[in-house]
């Protein structure tokens, strides 16, 4: 047996890669949480929103790059991220304007609202491959490792190395420091408490003299900037192509719902949940079972799940949630 | 929809002007050579026969939508499993195939579906997760122990030029209704599950279960070959060469003015036209006749106003679950007429902005609720579509015409394809906030 080994190679396949993913489901299904926490739709458009900030962001970083600008061993995507975030929150507050709002004021079933999303997520589609074509690209700049294979495996002299990259290592510190602003807005600032009132009980909201037009920007806002950086470290970590980031939906309303949608908390737990699933039930886990049981010889891979159907784990989690709680985890809305 | 369906009074000739209008397109498409139209009649059949797949595919989101109000986001994934039936149905059996595993992977599918049988039964019996958890672990290990060989067994059988399990070699019509059939059992199985709560929950998973089953297209390689595609589906039709060695089809078409080899191209889609229409008018015949019965006025009550139709006793979930597994087995019977119609069985090409979401714009143009306008939608934004890969670029060209060559005239010019998406979505927003009952409204 040789526990070490295991433990590196778990953490190396499994582990990092799915807290990394992880991560940035979570700052997707955040985005889709508060959008449904204020204004009670579910956002297709949402992927398609994400790719859109990320073009915007891609774009700026070839800019910079032209222009020699660098971030030393940070890639270059940190710099123009403001820039995309900018362009998305525009963006998406004019789409609010031109056709949420209308909605808003004729208070609509949301099944309408979610109906206006898809033409939305049509026109974000259409823009993107305007802006950047639907082709692969990658844009990550930069030192790759923070540990290679190689050197760790000098360092420690074990046979099983550990890589982890530099987008992986950044992916969680962003989305710990964007979860930490995220959370003190909510609960410290008067606008945060503005935004989780409106969300519990809108009458109640509108009662104490909220401005329910300030509460709707304000989210969108917020929800641009997390789909953008998702969107971006997601890029960074994968690569971007913007059908990609249709499919991520799944998983991303999959997150969201297993933790409740409308409640923020419920959202990252079920990011990593998901995240963590898929990794696990998709991984080949015959190296890890090979450093325990040496003697044990299996037949197959220890593969639960082939790679390729990563989408039916979310699936599935989604509807073991709704089977048995249709309101998630941490109960969210259940309107 | 919301409560804004009072029947206004609509013109009763809308519907045939703008039928009219739409065949004039087509005539347009099949005589006139510039730069609008191709004048080729092959060309503007062809656009007609997918946009009646189109139509009936509309017809069933339609049913699911206009008459239930229920938003179903996983079109492309009916579509996929109903093309699964003519490649299970019509084509010959591979030969060693099914003695490679046939039997055995029946048995392993079996074994999977008691397997989720027990679990319900078992949880519902005792309630405790251990025991359903122990039972999925213990049927999961079987079923992969028994399918596992004899996919591996199945895929070895002549690899390059089959690999999968092969047909029933029984007519290729037959498969339209098997279509349906698969399409019914999928939407039976997430109705089940999604309907009866939140609105969303529906749209969000059907989402899942599309992308699942064109996953499940691309992968198997045993049951439709994956990626290496399955060719030459029967076809319910002449075959154009037959038909341009026979000598009497030759003195038709001279006698007609056309060459033979052009004349035979549109014989064959006309065969297939009045196959398409044969079966849209059944199901608009059907859906008609349902509409206007208690069960219709029953679904149209529960659409207008769930609460009271439940106070009044209508058990609305299963009316949902009811509507959901038909309008997904018309959607399915569209889905092995298309691939009937291609002849070819291509998992890649399911797009689920293509084959979903457009068939959102066509109904909610069409009219929703109203199933001469989803036809109507259905064609009319067909004709668009592909019509626009072709005017869009002539557009942007005019448009850029003035401005001076380089990198930016190149890359508009380049991205023009593309414009048709946003041009879908427009009109989909503009439909849905303007005219949310569409060019002919519900009655």
């Amino acid at each position: 047996m040789d526990i070490l080994n295991a433990l590196v190679a778990f953490l190396n396949f499994v582990f990092i890669p799915a807290a990394a993913y992880g991560a940035q489901l979570a700052l997707g299904a955040l985005g889709v949480t508060l959008i449904y926490g204020i204004l009670r739709f579910s956002n297709f458009a949402h992927g398609d929103s994400m790719a859109f900030g990320t073009a915007i962001t891609i774009l700026v970083t070839w800019g910079l790059q032209a222009l020699g600008v660098s971030l030393g061993p940070l890639p270059t995507a940190l710099l123009a991220l403001p820039v995309g975030i900018a362009a998305t929150a525009v963006l998406v507050l004019a789409t609010d304007r031109a056709v949420y709002r209308f909605y808003r004021a004729q208070r609509a079933a949301p099944i309408i609202f979610v109906m206006a999303s898809v033409g939305v997520m049509f026109v974000m589609n259409g823009l993107t491959r305007l802006l950047i074509g639907v082709d692969e690209q990658r844009f990550d700049d930069g030192a790759r490792f923070i540990i290679n294979v190689r050197d760790f495996r000098e360092w420690t002299g074990l046979s099983e190395g550990l890589a982890l990259r530099s987008t992986q290592a950044l992916t969680l510190v962003v989305t710990v420091i964007v979860c930490a602003a995220l959370f003190w807005f909510l609960n410290r600032t008067k606008s945060g408490k503005a935004m989780r009132a409106y969300s519990d009980n809108e009458d109640l909201a509108l009662l104490s003299g909220i401005d329910p037009e300030k509460v709707v920007r304000l989210t969108w806002i917020i929800a641009a900037a997390l789909m953008t950086i998702a969107g971006v470290l997601y890029g960074l970590d994968k690569s971007f192509r913007p059908f990609n980031y249709f499919q991520i939906l799944l998983p991303i309303f999959a997150a969201a719902i297993v933790g409740g949608l409308g409640n923020p908390v419920g959202a990252i737990a079920g990011g990593f949940l998901v995240a963590f699933s898929e990794v696990a039930v998709t991984y080949p886990w015959v190296k890890v079972a090979g450093y325990l049981f040496p003697d044990w010889q299996p037949g197959g891979l220890l593969q639960l799940l082939g790679t390729e159907y990563k989408f039916a784990v979310s699936f599935v989690i989604l509807i073991v949630v709704l089977l048995f709680r249709p309101t998630g985890l941490f109960r969210g809305k259940s309107v | 929809m919301s409560s804004n369906r009072q029947a206004a009074s609509a013109s009763p000739w809308r519907a045939p002007v703008l039928f009219a209008i739409l065949a004039i397109l087509f005539v347009l498409e099949g005589t006139v050579r510039n730069g609008m139209f191709s004048g080729s009649w092959n060309t503007s059949l062809a656009i007609l026969n997918m946009g009646l797949i189109s139509a009936i595919t509309a017809l069933g989101v339609n049913m699911q939508w206009g008459y239930a109000g229920l938003f179903n986001t996983g079109v492309v994934g009916f579509l996929a499993i109903g093309g699964l039936a003519p490649v299970l149905v019509s084509l010959p059996p591979v030969e060693g195939a099914w003695s490679a595993g046939g039997p055995r992977l029946i048995l392993s599918l079996l074994v999977g579906l008691g397997t989720l049988a027990l679990a319900k039964i078992v949880y519902a019996r005792t309630r405790r997760a251990w025991s359903v958890a122990l039972v999925l672990l213990v049927g999961l290990v079987a079923y992969r122990w028994l399918f596992d060989p004899a996919v591996t067994a199945i895929e070895a059988n002549d690899s390059a030029r089959t690999g999968n399990i092969g047909g029933l070699g029984l007519p290729v019509l037959l498969s339209w209704l098997v279509g349906g059939a698969f399409a019914a059992a999928a939407a039976w199985a997430v109705g089940k599950v999604a309907l009866g709560l939140r609105s969303d929950y529906l749209a969000i998973a059907t989402l899942g279960i599309g992308e699942i089953i064109v996953a499940v297209l691309r992968n198997e390689d045993w049951l439709a070959r994956g990626v290496k595609n399955v060719a030459a589906i029967p076809r319910p039709v002449p075959y154009e060469t037959d038909l341009q060695q026979n000598p009497a089809f030759a003195d038709f078409a001279a006698r007609w003015g056309f060459g033979v080899a052009e004349a035979s191209g549109i014989w064959v889609k006309l065969c297939y036209m009045s196959l398409f229409l044969v079966v849209l008018l059944a199901i608009i015949l059907l859906a008609q006749l349902a509409l206007n019965s208690p069960w219709g006025r029953m679904m149209r009550a529960i659409r207008d106003n769930e609460t009271a139709a439940e106070a009044m006793g209508k058990d609305v979930t299963a009316r949902h679950l009811q509507i959901f597994v038909l309008g997904s087995a018309v959607i399915g019977i569209a889905g092995a007429m298309m691939i009937t119609l291609d002849g070819l069985m291509a998992p890649t090409s399911f797009n689920p902005l293509r084959y979903t979401f457009l068939i959102w714009v066509m109904v909610i143009v069409g009219g929703s609720g109203n199933n001469w306008g989803s036809v109507l939608g259905a064609v009319l934004i067909w004709f668009l579509w592909i019509k626009a890969e072709v005017w869009g670029p002539n557009l942007i060209g005019v448009l850029v015409g003035p401005l001076p060559d380089g990198d930016i005239k190149a890359h508009l010019l380049g991205s023009a394809p593309h414009m048709r998406f946003i041009a879908m979505g427009l009109v989909l927003l503009l439909v849905l906030r303007f005219a949310p009952r569409g060019l002919v409204p519900e009655k």
